[in-house]
């Protein structure tokens, strides 16, 4: 596949945006197409081009109001959903959940509706019970896009290290992607299984028996513990950061052992690609999955992970807000 | 449903060779100025004026295209959903003339949108508007300063420019109604 085959034809292109703004949401990638996923790629790198303009803002979304709610801390994913808001002259506001009514006791749901009753068009979510955005989605009229849901889906950080690898390979047919680390409790890693598995990228996936899940051999991944055999010729290795939070449960010995066994540095990388591209979603923990040097190295696209998350969700946004102001069956009494 | 051809392959090159020199007389500076062509047929239409001031007064003048998707406000209204294609303006637009090319103007909301999106590149020195077919109805106080051909339109009916280079592979340019 060259990147002319990643170039969808108009008909392709008219489809996917069509069932995108009949989805109404952005939930995650399992339920997408190809096409719809490589539509909105391809929408990325038109709003990429208007960041190195003077003026890094068009009116695409002006009237339109965004709201992040996020459950979980998170600072890189809302700043980036927030800039991507505002970049698009939507009206962006940040509903803190610690200092409000949730710690009273309000529930999600209601939390929800009163913000829609503001006038929000986006609830950009952030939950740490897999399905919450889906449960929202079907409740509410604004469109809802997952921020990250318990370990199910984290769309968008999928979109954008598609992209990523898109802007830098050029292909994705045949190329061998790495996913490194804590597999069970990434919604990151699976969002980009589906994202790549669809686009044809070959997906290994590697760590600790514990931290990986033998299910995912139907995910049509290959499955390593053997982090020298699964990086051989590697053109991509994604690497997780170590949940230090949810590590609790004793899922390997220690910090140390993980670092010795699993730790991607400057000798280990010789056994990839010369070309290999090192990604990693953020925040790194230095010394731990990644050395210092390989962080910083030329290998490593982990800042322009960062810019393309921007332009993704600009993207995102954008292919969705056919959708707003679209009415939807909406239960009664469902709480 | 009518259709009724106004303009054959021969009236459209006529038409731009005339246009051409229009557009020859307005350029002061080449170095100092660009043509900017609307997607998709105000990009042919730049084109081919791009060509004739090659080849017949000798200079070059460099190109944009112009995807003005991002700036329209009628996205939530469109059942058609436009699909977004990159903008091309390798050239720093502060300073310079702009020339600004579409395939038909009507209500104009176009060419606001595509002057927005310019001025959000830079602050061109002027920009002029050149079109091929001006068919009336406009909604915003925006006027050509060169054009192919005036038609008398109803809002009911539809100009369609056809080009050689597209689909169809002809040059044509015809009005259809009801």
């Amino acid at each position: 596949m060259s990147e002319q085959d990643l170039m969808l034809t108009d008909e392709e292109a008219r489809d996917a945006a069509q069932s995108i703004v009949r989805r109404k949401h952005l939930l995650g990638l399992e339920e997408m197409s190809r096409e719809e996923i490589l539509l909105i790629l391809q929408t990325t790198r038109s709003f990429k081009q208007i960041f190195t303009r003077s003026v890094k803002k068009v009116p695409t979304l002006r009237g339109k109001t965004v709201v992040n709610l996020f459950f979980e801390n998170s600072t890189r994913t809302r700043t980036s959903f927030e800039l991507a808001a505002k970049r698009l002259s939507a009206d962006v506001v940040n509903f803190a959940v610690s200092t409000s009514s949730v710690t009273k006791g309000e529930t999600l749901l209601d939390t929800a509706r009163t913000i829609e009753a503001m006038g929000a068009d986006f609830i950009v979510m952030r939950h740490r019970a897999s399905g919450a955005p889906w449960y929202l989605s079907q409740r509410i009229r604004a469109s809802v896009l997952n921020a990250g849901d318990g370990t199910h889906e984290h769309p968008t950080q999928g979109l954008l290290d598609a992209y990523t690898i898109m802007e830098k390979k050029g292909r994705f047919e045949g190329l061998k992607v790495v996913i490194c680390g804590d597999i069970v409790h990434s919604r990151v890693a699976r969002s980009n299984i589906w994202a790549l598995t669809k686009l044809g990228a070959k997906v290994t996936i590697v760590g600790p028996r514990t931290l990986i899940p033998r299910s995912f051999a139907e995910y049509g991944v290959t499955i390593s513990y053997d982090l020298k055999e699964a990086i051989r010729d590697a053109d991509v290795i994604n690497l997780l950061r170590i949940q230090m939070e949810r590590q609790q449960r004793n899922l390997f010995p220690s910090i140390r052992e993980y670092r010795l066994l699993y730790q991607i540095n400057e000798q280990r990388l010789n056994l990839a690609r010369p070309d290999v591209l090192i990604m990693h979603p953020g925040p790194i923990n230095r010394g731990v999955e990644i050395s210092q040097g390989v962080a910083d190295g030329p290998a490593s696209a982990i800042n322009e992970q960062v810019t393309n998350g921007v332009a993704v969700r600009m993207a995102a946004l954008y292919l969705l807000v056919g959708a707003t102001g679209v009415e939807q069956e909406v239960p009664e009494g469902e709480a | 449903m009518s259709e009724k051809e106004v303009l054959d392959s021969r009236g459209i090159e006529k038409t731009i060779a005339r246009m051409a020199d229009q557009v020859a007389a307005l350029v002061q500076d080449p170095g100092q100025t660009a043509l900017v062509g609307i997607r998709s047929y105000g990009v042919t239409v730049a084109r081919r004026i791009q060509k004739i001031l090659e080849e017949k007064h000798g200079y070059s003048v460099p190109l944009g295209i112009l995807d003005i998707t991002m700036y329209r406000d009628d996205l939530h209204r469109l059942d058609q959903y436009p699909v977004m294609q990159p903008t091309h303006l390798e050239f720093d637009l502060t300073g310079r003339t702009l020339l600004l090319f579409d395939d038909v103007l009507y209500t104009g909301r176009t060419v606001r949108c595509a002057m927005d999106q310019l001025m959000d590149y830079g602050r061109p020195k002027t920009i002029r508007l050149v079109v091929l077919v001006d068919r009336g109805h406009r909604e915003l106080p925006i006027q050509p300063d060169i054009v192919g051909l005036t038609l008398q339109t109803s809002a009911e009916e539809k100009v369609m420019v056809h080009f050689s280079e597209e689909e169809s592979g002809e040059d044509r340019v015809v009005v259809t109604g009801r």
